[in-house]
């Protein structure tokens, strides 16, 4: 659908997951693949590898996966996930540290215009307010 | 067999203990942990069968991996890597100071890489360290004195500054409070003592 590098966002919530990415979507549409990924496994509050892991999966692209996270467990859990995935897969799959909706936003962005998976890091990783 | 019966006792304890982790998690963390750790060992429990048809080594694995996939907070990866860490170096039950030792040590090494952390940030390593520092050094030398030493690093963790975690969003808040993951710790601590001492 796109060769341009994939989002995925996690966060404990499934409601700031979706809607970090809709905010994301808004910027660039169907260029970007951004698959949301939140709640715990009861439909609470929380991470869960399994959900991540697929979302992995169905985002993933030779070209890389960025994974956005929210909190602690969001990221302890997503790398889990990551490890789980083919070593192939794995290399092209890192974790951002930056804010969950404005990195979001940053890196579809970014993502659009062609950039490797280390320039849509560094694009969101660099977003100050 | 020693698998099965710990991990039945184990989450007997996490669930008598669930408030208490809650209480300890809603002072300075998001409330889920006690929560969380039933969900996961409510999971142990279910597949406790299982580790009986299995060596020990793989049962802690399989134990780790359940916690891994059911806890749904950071607490699943960082106590089933513990686990984990378990499975990888020891086939078998310890059974001498030695093999306890490398055991231990591949736990807080796991929890360490996993958690990005060390002793003195606030959290299960405070527990799990002064273990295994304990019996590496000869200082722990019965059930009792695990029991004393663990219960000890409990209670330190309390003026310690948390850095890692939702802990960590305190700050200086967190000062005064034990850490729920250190509480979680030495309850199972706690508990694999109660079964040995039962078993000897």
């Amino acid at each position: 659908m796109s060769d341009n590098v994939a989002l995925v966002i996690v966060s404990h919530s499934e409601l700031v997951a979706r809607g970090a990415a809709e905010m994301a979507r808004q910027m660039v549409g169907e260029e970007v693949v951004i698959v949301p990924c939140g709640g715990g496994v009861d439909g609470g509050l929380g991470t869960q590898v399994d959900a991540i892991k697929s979302a992995l999966e169905s985002a993933y692209t030779d070209k890389g996966v960025l994974v956005i996270v929210d909190l602690g467990g969001a990221e302890t859990n997503s790398e889990m996930a990551i490890e789980m995935l083919s070593q192939e897969q794995q290399a092209n799959v890192i974790i951002c540290d930056a804010p969950i909706v404005e990195g979001a936003v940053m890196a579809a962005t970014e993502a659009s215009s062609g950039a490797t998976l280390d320039t849509v890091r560094r694009t969101a990783e660099e977003y100050q307010s | 067999m020693v698998m099965k019966e710990i991990a039945e006792q184990v989450s007997s304890a996490i669930r008598a203990n669930r408030e208490v982790l809650t209480a300890l998690d809603q002072a300075i963390g998001d409330g889920d942990h006690g929560v969380n750790m039933c969900r996961g060992f409510d999971a142990i429990d279910e597949i406790k069968d299982e580790f009986s048809r299995m060596p020990f080594g793989d049962a802690c694995t399989l134990a780790g991996k359940t916690l891994v996939m059911n806890v749904g907070g950071a607490s699943g990866p960082l106590f089933g890597s513990c686990l984990m860490g378990f499975g990888k170096v020891s086939a078998d039950c310890p059974q001498t100071r030695e093999e306890l030792v490398t055991m231990l040590r591949a736990g807080v090494e796991s929890v360490k890489s996993r958690g990005k952390s060390d002793v003195g940030a606030k959290t299960m390593l405070d527990v799990l360290v002064p273990l295994l520092n304990g019996v590496e050094s000869g200082e722990i030398n019965s059930l009792s004195d695990a029991r004393l030493v663990s219960e000890k690093a409990l209670e330190e963790t309390k003026p310690l500054l948390a850095t890692k975690g939702r802990a960590a969003f305190l700050a200086k808040r967190s000062i005064g409070h034990i850490d729920p993951g250190a509480k979680s710790t030495a309850l199972i601590v706690d508990v694999v003592c109660g079964y040995m001492e039962s078993k000897a």
